[in-house]
């Protein structure tokens, strides 16, 4: 079996993001990138699935994303993938994720040997569209499942069962590979990269594709592009009511009802 | 929350390499998910928390800088992010990683034979065995080179009497690295637990350093066969080395704790309204932040140029005295600032300051007292040795 996990390079949601004051976008000076936590998730699976799992015999990681996106590739490496393949040109760089996908899919279709299995996030916590794994699916016509919450694949690792939670139950989906699957929060716990392994990682192959291998993402250009980011706004203050519990309640009740108007 | 390089005043980052960088953000991950939700009980039950030592191992903590046995193969700044970052989780976890790294792993490696490195460093870089190092007795830890713990040769065997004091991990080791006196001068030997006539007695009562175990160590007649001396460690000079390793990380880990206390300060500030406004619009205040930040900010270079020469093998010991207490002090001073800054809040071990602020009392007289490198310095300077 052979697994492809799709990872990005985006800012740590640890750190508080700033806007441009001409709200072209955010200010990306001096911030901290990290793997996409949800990516992670798949890269996490994938060792898991080699580690249970007999016949899985090559997992890649790729990410689409500048010079510096290579380091999120190490952290993949560090937990377990054997090599890398990174998407880098500023050709590349948008902020539709459709057209990030379609980029994404031209390099796999590129690829020698197709993949069993293809895993991402349900999304990624910068754009935060949740577009990616459908739409690489698409592009490589793939079965698809979002937000997978279990995950079992048949012993001849023809077949899965996924699970997912939806509005009040959870679906279960069966489905034959090769398949894509985005990974909610919850499936696996990713491992920390070890120390040892970081620097091992340094030596696993890393191949960089620019439009001059994937000459196709000129020709799909990204649809979507923003058009302008604002700061959320401030948080308005907090009321604190003080008394008596009963006191407090009515007070309460008083304030939803005549200020809040909610109730 | 903030990143893990708060405050960079001077954007050390950037004179970090990838490598480096990676390191550290690990361990600050690896600190921040697992030390800081269970250290503060930790300290109050006095406990060290065991049940991290197997991650610790799993992440490559112990002879990161070793290049064979498992280990990472880092270099010394990384080794010291690591320490900074275990320091901003806590004193004792980093005093844990110190010893087992640093005064222990180094000297077998050092000092060892073949047969003692390929022994004990693969199980030790797995934590799959503990170590610590007896050096201070209970009459004066400041002067080693009085030490009356005495290893006479009988036969073709050693025979061990004595004890050590404060030996940080004392009850939980494996194997203690032990320093005694012969005929000859200082030597070390590796005294496993279980050989007849070693035991150990954790100190109670402490007030810093709570989560972290510290014994005392007692050889009645302990027998050794001349296999477990460390073959080529001869003289103080050889214990004192491994007290220069283990001094280097805690110039890094002495900044690890005066972030962690800033952060919790400053956090506050922004907070805390007093006379209509947060703390933060006051100039005293202000004052203080602007303070504590000034400070760090050398304490970071302090450590940064110090590890580029330990790497370059340009280190010299005195230097890394001048670290050691130029970090723990501003760790210190800043811990105690701000636990000041907190109010009463501040005296809770629900914040970190005063338990840093405990801490750090042990780190400032332990692997020489501030007195003792201050004196080292002036000697350095001076040519005269004034202890
Ligand atoms: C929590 C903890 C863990 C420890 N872990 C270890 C360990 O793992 N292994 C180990 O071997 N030791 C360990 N130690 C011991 C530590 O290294 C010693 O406590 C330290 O070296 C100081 O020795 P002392 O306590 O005997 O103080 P002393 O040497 O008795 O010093 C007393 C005071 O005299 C001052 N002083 C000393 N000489 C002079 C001078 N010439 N002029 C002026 N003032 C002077 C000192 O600065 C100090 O203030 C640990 C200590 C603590 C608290």
């Amino acid at each position: 079996m052979r697994i492809l996990t799709i990872v990005k390079h985006v800012p740590d949601s640890n750190v508080p993001i700033k806007v441009r004051p001409d709200g072209t976008g955010i200010d990306t000076t001096g911030l901290k990138y990290v793997i996409d936590p949800f990516d992670e998730f798949g890269v996490e699976l994938a060792v898991q699935l080699r580690e249970k799992r007999g016949d899985v015999s090559e997992i890649i990681a790729l990410t689409q994303g500048p010079e510096k996106a290579a380091e999120t590739l190490r952290v993949a490496l560090a937990m377990g993938a054997d090599s890398a393949i990174h998407l880098s040109d500023p050709i590349f760089e948008s902020f539709d994720e459709l057209f990030y996908a379609s980029v994404i899919a031209e390099a796999v279709t590129k690829q020698s040997t197709p993949f069993d299995l293809v895993l991402c996030g349900k999304h990624n916590i910068d754009l935060d569209a949740g577009a990616v794994g459908p739409a690489l699916a698409e592009f490589l016509d793939l079965a698809h499942v979002g937000a997978v919450t279990n995950l079992e694949i048949t012993p001849d690792g023809r077949r899965f069962t996924a699970r997912r939670r939806i509005e009040g139950a959870e679906e279960v989906v069966e489905g034959a590979l090769p398949a894509l699957l985005t990974i909610e929060k919850g499936l696996v716990e990713p491992r920390y990269p070890s120390l040892p392994n970081l620097m091992k990682a340094k030596k696993k192959p890393l191949t960089v594709l620019t439009s001059k291998e994937l000459p196709g993402s000129a020709s799909h250009k990204a649809s979507a592009q923003i058009a302008y980011v604002t700061p959320p706004p401030p948080r308005p203050e907090c009321k604190f009511i003080e008394g008596e519990p009963a006191q407090m309640a009515h007070e309460l009740v008083r304030f939803l009802r005549d200020e809040a108007k909610v109730l | 929350m903030p990143d893990s390089k708060t405050p960079d005043f001077y954007h050390i980052d950037s004179l970090l390499s990838n490598d480096e960088r990676q390191v550290r953000d690990t361990v600050a991950r690896f600190v921040d998910d697992r030390v800081l939700p269970i250290i503060a009980e930790c300290f109050e039950h006095e406990r060290f928390p065991t049940e991290l030592i197997p991650e610790m191992a799993e992440l490559g903590l112990f002879g990161p800088t070793l290049q064979d046995y498992g280990c990472a193969g880092l270099n010394n700044v990384a080794y010291g992010l690591i320490m900074q970052e275990l320091e901003r989780g806590d004193s004792g976890v980093r005093s844990f990683a110190s010893v087992q790294s640093g005064l222990v792993m180094y000297p077998i490696h050092t000092y060892g034979s073949d047969e003692q490195k390929k022994r004990w460093l693969p199980e030790m870089a797995r934590a799959r065995k503990i170590g610590c190092f007896g050096l201070t007795e209970p009459d004066g830890g400041s002067d080693p080179g009085t030490m009356k713990t005495r290893a006479e040769k009988k036969g073709s065997d050693w025979v061990l009497n004595g004890a050590k004091m404060w030996i940080t991990s004392g009850s939980i080791a494996d194997v203690a690295v032990v320093w005694a006196m012969t005929e000859h001068g200082v030597r070390g030997f590796l005294l496993e637990k279980g050989t007849p006539g070693f035991t150990s007695r954790d100190i109670p009562h402490k007030f810093s350093l709570r989560a972290s175990v510290t014994s005392e160590l007692f050889f009645d007649n302990c027998r050794l066969p001349e296999s477990s001396r460390l073959p080529t460690a001869e003289g103080l000079g050889a214990p004192l080395s491994c007290l220069t390793q283990a001094r280097y990380g805690i110039a890094w880990g002495g900044v690890g704790a005066a972030m962690a206390c800033y952060r919790e300060a400053l956090e506050f500030c922004r907070n805390r309204v007093l006379f209509g406004s947060p703390l933060i619009n006051k100039q005293h205040m202000q004052i203080r932040l602007a303070d504590m930040v000034r400070r760090i900010t050398t304490g970071q270079l302090l450590a940064l140029q110090l590890g580029r020469l330990k790497d370059q093998g340009e280190m010299h010991h005195t230097q890394v005295s001048l670290a050691k207490w130029n970090n723990v002090r501003l760790g210190l001073d800043i811990a105690r600032e701000a636990r000041d800054i907190l109010g009463a809040g501040g005296i809770s071990v629900e914040c970190c300051p005063v338990r840093h602020m405990l801490n750090l009392e042990s780190v400032i007289t332990y692997e020489g007292t501030e007195t003792i490198h201050q004196l080292v310095v002036g000697r350095e300077i001076t040519g005269v040795a004034a202890f």
